[in-house]
């Protein structure tokens, strides 16, 4: 039986007499979910729910079909966390730390040996596995977290701000690390973050979270694909001629100001067809661009929001 | 293929026994234990006395040897529960040196550094981590306490023979359990103390003014109030007064048994409210 990724259903996580996550429900089951929220809307607490570090107040929470309140264990030996602040032993070296996340995470010694010298080369950290872990720079310490989430080879990688405080190669090089596990299909990826660019360049699903709610759900795959079928038009000449042809192709026409048309093509219209129509007519095509929602788009507008809930 | 050359793959192979988790932290924490070496050296010295011990017991019951050190055909060591409780005060000192020199680093560094997040996002409990990283100083602490004093005690035997050993069973039990009770009381307020304040350095001088303090305050409270309840904060007088009734040592404890007892579930269980506290994942700020 196929069991969604992630799925919530009623969940609510207070911690003290703060109510921090408040009636999610939603289930996911892409390969790449970005978990996006202005801070303190919840993205950690979801996260460390998940994990079993919280215990929901009320509600549930599955994944891969097991329950985070009674399969714990199970799901942790099924997860790979990488977590946003500094989580590691400085006086140890990061072969030895990898091993020894291996090794906790179930691999026998000699494997967990393997998988770590393998992790870290992955990484792109082979050349300074020897070295102390304390002796690392930001940028080696976020690529020695990804290293440990993935030693024993998750089913489900959890990355928490992973491009925090890299520059623009080491967060290039995150990002392509992240886009190549995707692409491998070995594992599902929540990223967690609140860098739109990084979420956009890698995650098929996005969540939105705000004042502990789920504001927003996104396909980005499917927002991108309906956006290459929106066209924004300026037209200069006669276009009432043109107007009818776009419409007796099947697409959709709605004037805007100073000769602008907004068009959405029809299935099976394409942007050449469009072309074609203005050169019969003798129409000019002064401007056509794809509508660009960007995340940034979605976030702002899932901001504006006010009161939360899908 | 290479290590090197190797893209991400998954691991589809065997996993280790979800119970058995706990001895990897063991045997990390113990090798780095070793990896000093000064507390290797310290270690070793802390056999000598149950050597010194043991060559005693060995020309207590050769004449020759009796002769050339107290010049009387008599023995000149009596190996009974006063022995065995003299032996175990002296390697309780030891222990306690040992745990303040290395019980607070088995902890504080993963706290310090935040490295609970990573260890108990997998399949390893809060309860596990405890028993992984108490059970190095468990371990080492028995190979110079209880261990030993059985080798000895099992050696008096093998020389006395065994009705001895049948009449003097209770000294076994009173070792292995007398060791236990101090080690658990060790372990416990090395561990509590390394996570409620995270610094290695002020977590063993926090250890060794628990005892020492701890003393000097208890006898204070028994000047001025001219009591005997003082006592109850002195944790090195409870371990006593109960090694006093496992060693059916004469005279009389300034506590009852029952009341040392009490004292102490009171200490360990508080220790152990305490690691439950620090020991977590994340904290939360209120």
């Amino acid at each position: 039986m196929n069991h969604p990724v992630i799925e919530f259903r009623n969940l609510s996580v207070r911690l003290g007499s703060r109510e921090v996550l408040r009636d999610l429900s939603c289930s996911f089951s892409g390969s790449t979910i970005g978990l996006l929220g202005p801070n303190g809307a919840g993205k950690s607490t979801l996260i460390n729910t998940l994990l079993g570090f919280w215990t929901p107040s009320a509600g549930s929470a599955h994944i891969f079909g097991s329950d985070i309140r009674t399969d714990a264990k199970k799901i942790r030996s099924l997860v790979g966390y990488m977590p946003e602040n500094d989580a590691f032993i400085h006086n140890m070296s990061a072969v030895s730390f990898i091993r020894l996340m291996a090794e906790l995470s179930g691999l026998p010694s000699e494997a967990a040996l393997e998988r770590a010298h393998e992790s870290l080369f992955y990484v792109g950290l082979g050349e300074a596995r020897y070295r102390k872990l304390g002796s690392y720079s930001l940028g080696m310490k976020q690529l020695a977290k990804l290293a440990q989430a993935i030693v024993h080879g998750p089913k489900l990688l959890i990355l928490d701000e992973p491009t925090n405080g890299l520059d623009p190669p080491a967060r290039q090089r995150m990002i392509r690390l992240v886009r190549e596990m995707r692409d491998s299909g070995q594992m599902h990826i929540i990223l967690c973050s609140h860098l739109l660019r990084d979420v956009e360049e890698t995650c098929e699903e996005v969540v939105i979270l705000k004042q502990g709610r789920v504001v927003h759900y996104s396909n980005l795959a499917d927002e991108r694909r309906s956006n290459r079928r929106f066209l924004e038009l300026e037209l200069e000449g006669t276009i009432d001629g043109f107007v009818d042809a776009a419409r007796r192709l099947g697409c959709e026409c709605a004037p805007g100001a100073f000769h602008r048309w907004k068009l959405v093509l029809a299935d099976n219209v394409e942007v050449a067809d469009i072309y074609r129509l203005a050169a019969e007519r003798n129409i000019q095509l002064r401007r056509l661009n794809f509508r660009r929602d960007t995340l940034e788009d979605i976030f702002l507008k899932a901001m504006e929001s006010t009161n939360g809930g899908l | 293929m290479a290590v090197y050359k190797r893209s991400y793959r998954p691991y589809s192979g065997e996993t280790t026994p979800v119970w058995s988790r706990f001895l990897v932290l063991y045997r990390f924490s113990r090798r780095n234990l070793f990896r000093s070496k000064v507390q290797t050296v310290f270690f070793v010295i802390c056999l000598f006395f149950p050597l010194l011990c043991l060559l005693g017991i060995y020309a207590n019951s050769h004449l020759n040897a009796i002769t050339f050190l107290s010049r009387s055909t008599g023995p000149f060591l009596d190996v009974n529960g006063r022995f065995f409780s003299i032996y175990l005060d002296v390697q309780a000192a030891f222990a306690f040196l040992l745990t303040a020199f290395i019980g607070p680093g088995l902890v504080s560094p993963d706290l310090a550094n935040g490295a609970l997040t990573l260890y108990l996002c997998r399949p390893l409990s809060r309860t596990e981590y405890v028993l992984g990283k108490i059970s190095v100083l468990f371990i080492t602490l028995s190979w110079m306490t209880w261990v030993p004093g059985l080798v000895l005690f099992f050696v008096q035997a093998s020389i006395s023979g065994w009705q001895w050993m049948w009449d003097n069973l209770w000294i076994a039990g009173a070792i292995v359990l007398g060791s236990l009770v101090w080690i658990a009381v060790l372990s416990l307020a090395a561990l509590a103390l390394s996570a409620w304040v995270r610094w290695r350095i002020v977590a063993g001088a926090l250890l060794l003014g628990l005892f020492f303090f701890g003393a000097g305050f208890g006898r204070a409270i028994n000047a001025v109030l001219r009591t005997q309840q003082g006592y109850l904060i002195d944790l090195s007088q409870l371990v006593s007064i109960i090694w006093h009734d496992l060693f059916r040592d004469a005279g009389e404890p300034p506590l009852s048994v029952s009341e040392a007892w009490i004292a102490l579930l009171a200490f360990t269980s508080f220790c152990l409210y305490l690691l439950m506290r620090k020991i977590r994942a994340n904290e939360v700020v209120r």
